[in-house]
């Protein structure tokens, strides 16, 4: 699904730019650590978290993820929008809360995204 | 006034901010006289419509202003000549059928302005004027097409010949070794930036032509170390990052407290960030882990009042790791002239 069908599907609010919104998400993934974020998350997955930090849009583009959405209808500092559009990640507020977003969005095809990362591994331990 | 001009941000609501697109932005940069009309041909008042009628036949244009001396005094459209049509009056006079008081943006006003006055009032041109109100050309819808199209390709050559220079980098520079190093200091506690530096040699390594795979294992690595900067340290720290055609060293130092247990540091899951560290997300242990999964040699130095020293290696052409460069030195080829 596209980032406009994402937003329709939770009732979702787009809190930066409306651009890259025909990119695609390929699969999901729930975290509020972003350690876990980066050690297994597969690239053009859209983020949800219930942090709303400028690391996680920080960590979002070094993870190579679609889009991140913002758990609970949290307030989120003015700092991460403008990151969020600085680095083109479009930043999705749910009121609804990680469980039910995670639910519906499996529900509607989207894979978990969240396995470790295949060929990743160099073997040092 | 060049310039001087103030952006206007302030008349952006909340609710159109929310809605602003790339193309909006760009009614905001550009400026009226970087994509007006100049040579605009000019009506004088006494011209009978019946050469108006001609002249914008001829030069294939459905309006112009009208001027008498330095004065602009009004503009004739397409829609005053059907007024003057229908009412069977073609050789009366331009100044009789004119728009009187035409709508006026000045050089330096930002596009977006000239957007507003076509929204509000349905005229198809604007007479720009300089800062004196001598008239300088017209603007129209076209005109600001035309503007944007040229404005998106430049945006997107710029980025183009940035990649291209940095790509032909390493061809272009003729030398027994060629790298190129970027040092990045890291402020302690700075949460609001940290993760920049990553994210710049991030883009680097794209810029430069590396794999969106590589640049992204090399992302989360560096990203992981610089976070241990901001929440670790006492004074912060640099990070040193040097590429080369086959490979990238990385070295991230700081000047303490440093690691009391370099390998209990190193067992996943093992933390000492506070419980405030673990609020922003971070702190679960992992981020050494993490960095050794990514790159393809790392060393951890540490000792408790001596800082801590971490060095990593990625290979960038996974295909060339095997070659030795400049170890292998074939002058055969460079010989066979001799062959006889």
């Amino acid at each position: 699904m596209n980032i406009k069908e994402l937003i329709q599907l939770i009732d979702g609010k787009l809190l930066s730019n409306p651009n890259h919104l025909d990119i695609e998400v390929k699969g999901g993934f729930g975290a509020d650590l972003m350690s876990d974020v980066l050690t297994s998350i597969q690239p053009e997955a859209v983020l949800l978290t219930g942090l709303c930090n400028p690391q996680v849009v920080r960590t979002a583009t070094l993870a190579d993820v679609s889009a991140v959405v913002l758990v609970r209808g949290k307030m989120v500092p003015s700092e991460t929008i403008e990151l969020a559009n600085q680095e083109g990640i479009p930043l999705i507020s749910s009121n609804k809360g990680m469980f039910e977003l995670c639910a519906i969005l499996y529900n509607a095809g989207l894979p978990s995204f969240e396995k470790p990362l295949p060929n990743a591994d160099c073997g040092c331990y | 006034m060049e310039g001087s001009t103030p952006r206007p941000q302030k008349i952006i609501t909340d609710q159109m901010a929310e809605n602003i697109t790339k193309i909006e932005e760009l009614a905001y940069e550009l400026r009226v006289r970087e994509v007006m009309t100049r040579e605009t041909k000019v009506v004088s008042p006494d011209m009978t419509m019946r050469d108006v009628v001609e002249m914008f036949r001829l030069e294939r244009i459905s309006g112009a202003p009208v001027v008498e001396g330095k004065k602009i005094r009004g503009v004739v459209s397409m829609e005053d000549i059907i007024r003057c049509l229908l009412a069977n009056d073609i050789d009366a006079p331009a100044s009789k059928y004119m728009t009187e008081k035409p709508i006026t943006v000045r050089l330096n006003e930002p596009v977006v302005e000239a957007l507003k006055h076509f929204v509000t009032t349905k005229v198809g041109r604007l007479i720009v004027v300089s800062q004196d109100d001598q008239l300088e050309g017209i603007i129209t819808k076209g005109d600001i097409t035309r503007g944007y199209l040229r404005a998106l390709q430049r945006q997107n050559e710029e980025e183009e010949l940035r990649r291209y220079r940095a790509r032909h980098l390493f061809e272009d520079i003729e030398s027994d070794r060629t790298s190129l190093i970027l040092r990045y200091n890291i402020i302690a506690g700075d949460f609001r930036h940290g993760g920049a530096a990553s994210s710049n040699i991030k883009r680097a390594l794209l810029r430069l032509g590396a794999s969106p795979q590589l640049a992204r294992r090399a992302g989360i690595a560096v990203y992981e170390a610089e976070m241990n900067l901001v929440i670790h340290t006492t004074h912060g720290g640099i990070i040193r990052v040097e590429i080369e055609p086959h490979r990238m060293s990385i070295r991230v130092f700081d000047d303490g407290p440093g690691i009391e247990d370099v390998q209990k540091a190193l067992t996943p899951g093992y933390s000492t960030a506070t419980e405030q560290i673990r609020e922003l997300g971070f702190g679960a242990g992992m981020g050494l882990t993490n960095i050794q999964r990514c790159v393809d040699e790392m060393i951890l130095e540490s000792s408790p009042g001596n800082g801590t020293r971490l060095k990593m290696k990625l290979y960038l052409n996974q295909d060339n790791t095997e070659e030795k460069p400049g170890k292998q030195k074939e002058n055969s080829q460079n010989e066979s002239a001799e062959d006889d």
